[in-house]
């Protein structure tokens, strides 16, 4: 049943995307707009986007005992205390002293999977991130699920800890150090306001009016791949698209450049799954 | 009248004002942490795929400066990006606007899902600029090139110089956001005679009304 959902709104949304793609290719503002009137559609009801599909399975699977160890998530930190979702997400990433790193919230769910219910790490990170057609694996699930549990909050990670001002000042870094073939950072795309690759508009991250509209929208559901798609699996994509090799979910260098969008983001109000092209 | 000196003045206090924009609170790093966190977030990734993340003098100082270094800076990049420049022998520089044209059109290459290859790179030119009419699907990262060669009357010099700036962007403009498509080996140099001669052909559509 589920199942047949899915492909029926992904369908009337590909169909429906596509037709104004169509019309209007001459006009990214366009698309934009008619995204936007689908974006207030889905607000008045939100149960009509397919990624509200994956907030359901990951609460089921954060409550459901799993893993040789057959516990639940219920007994993971995700910052607020053992089993406390509510509110956990606007205030990740966040340094764990039980692991002395910071973690987002993948790299937390990541981690309390292997420890606490006993999963092998090494098969967790190995194709993590679902193809297009296929749905988010569980660990994606839930961190969606746990994201749309701080929607209507506000990105409030503090970055006091000297760990986790250090991995800000790891992930700007990052966002304008140049490399590969093509010679790309991360800034080279979202560096400036208004630019679009083709037709699709780019967020300068580092104007906080931006920051915080797009950030707060991630996981998000993607219409051209018909999944959810995480922030770690985005951050993966644009190092894929940089002719860089695959980052590893939950690396240093994802969490700090999800710290660097959140940062900017600071403020901006959490809304997810956001729906994408 | 405004002196020298407060104009001078003013500038820095702009820069400074940037400078902190961009600096927003966060710290600096080390760039060796930066490069202990990039080999250990890539654990699967060969020697060579690693190379990647070798910056060169040309990126480190782009990196470094956030793509506006200071005049000197500007110009021994141009200078060194300038002497990578490799020119046909027989000195033709224009090729096939047609294969241009596709070769604008492609994102193929050098992606980790890309290998083993299959075909020929693209430029991918469409991604970020505007070229032909009829093309409505373009980025505007750079700046449209619509009627390129007709608006500088398809001159021997601008074609050199349309040459130079796909075979490295970074000669004519220093920390350009443009790929070094030659220098790099991305494209060979036959295909940038073919995209020379997409933007400067007059059968070209890019030039055609």
């Amino acid at each position: 049943m589920k199942n047949v959902r899915q492909s029926l709104c992904a369908a009337i949304l590909a169909s429906a995307f596509a037709g104004s793609v169509y019309a209007q290719q001459s006009d990214g503002g366009t698309i934009e707009r008619a995204l936007e009137t689908y974006r207030s559609m889905m607000k008045s009801d939100p149960w009509s986007n397919p990624g509200m599909l994956d907030v359901d399975r990951g609460e089921t699977l954060w409550k459901t005992a799993a893993g040789p160890n057959n516990v639940s998530l219920e007994g993971c930190d995700l910052g607020l205390g053992p089993g406390k979702v509510d509110g956990a997400f606007a205030e990740l990433p966040r340094y764990f002293a039980d692991v002395d790193r910071v973690m987002d919230v993948e790299a937390r769910l990541l981690w309390c999977m292997v420890k606490l219910q006993g999963f092998d790490r090494l098969k967790l990170l190995t194709r993590p991130h679902p193809s297009a057609g296929m749905p988010v694996r569980d660990l994606g699930a839930i961190a969606t699920y746990v994201a749309y549990r701080s929607n209507g909050r506000s990105f409030a990670a503090t970055f006091s800890h000297p760990k986790e001002k250090e991995m800000l000042a790891l992930g700007e870094a990052l966002f304008f150090r140049r490399s590969g073939p093509m010679d790309f950072a991360c800034s080279t795309c979202h560096g400036d306001s208004g630019k679009r690759i083709r037709l699709q508009p780019l967020p300068f991250f580092s104007k906080p009016e931006e920051a915080r509209r797009i950030v707060g929208e991630w996981p998000a559901y993607r219409v051209s791949t018909t999944h959810v798609m995480t922030m770690q699996h985005r951050i993966y994509d644009c190092f894929w698209q940089m002719r860089l090799p695959e980052v590893e979910l939950g690396s240093e260098v994802s969490v700090a450049l999800i710290s660097y969008l959140v940062k900017q983001a600071e403020g901006g109000e959490i809304n997810v799954p956001g729906m994408k092209r | 009248m405004m002196g020298k000196r407060r104009i001078r003045f003013v500038l820095l206090a702009c820069i400074a004002l940037v400078g902190s924009s961009w600096a927003q609170e966060i710290d600096a790093i080390d760039e060796a942490r930066i490069d202990a966190a990039t080999r250990a977030a890539f654990p699967r990734a060969s020697a060579d795929w690693l190379s990647r993340f070798k910056a060169d003098q040309t990126l480190e100082a782009c990196s470094r400066y956030r793509d506006a270094p200071p005049a000197e800076t500007t110009r021994t990049i141009a200078a060194q990006e300038s002497a990578t420049i490799q020119y046909p022998p027989d000195g033709k520089l224009i090729g096939d606007w047609k294969r241009g044209e596709q070769i604008a059109q492609s994102g193929y290459g050098l992606r980790f899902t890309d290998y083993p290859s299959t075909r020929e790179n693209g430029g991918n030119c469409y991604a970020c600029h505007q070229l032909t009419k009829e093309e409505v699907s373009y980025g505007t990262i750079g700046p449209s090139l619509v009627d390129y060669g007709k608006i500088r009357r398809f001159s021997e010099p601008d074609t050199k110089a349309a040459y130079e700036k796909i075979y490295n962007s970074h000669a004519t403009f220093p920390c350009s956001p443009m790929p070094r498509f030659g220098t790099n080996g991305v494209l060979t140099m036959e295909q940038i005679k073919d995209i020379v001669a997409l933007m400067m052909s007059p059968e070209s559509p890019v030039n055609r009304p």
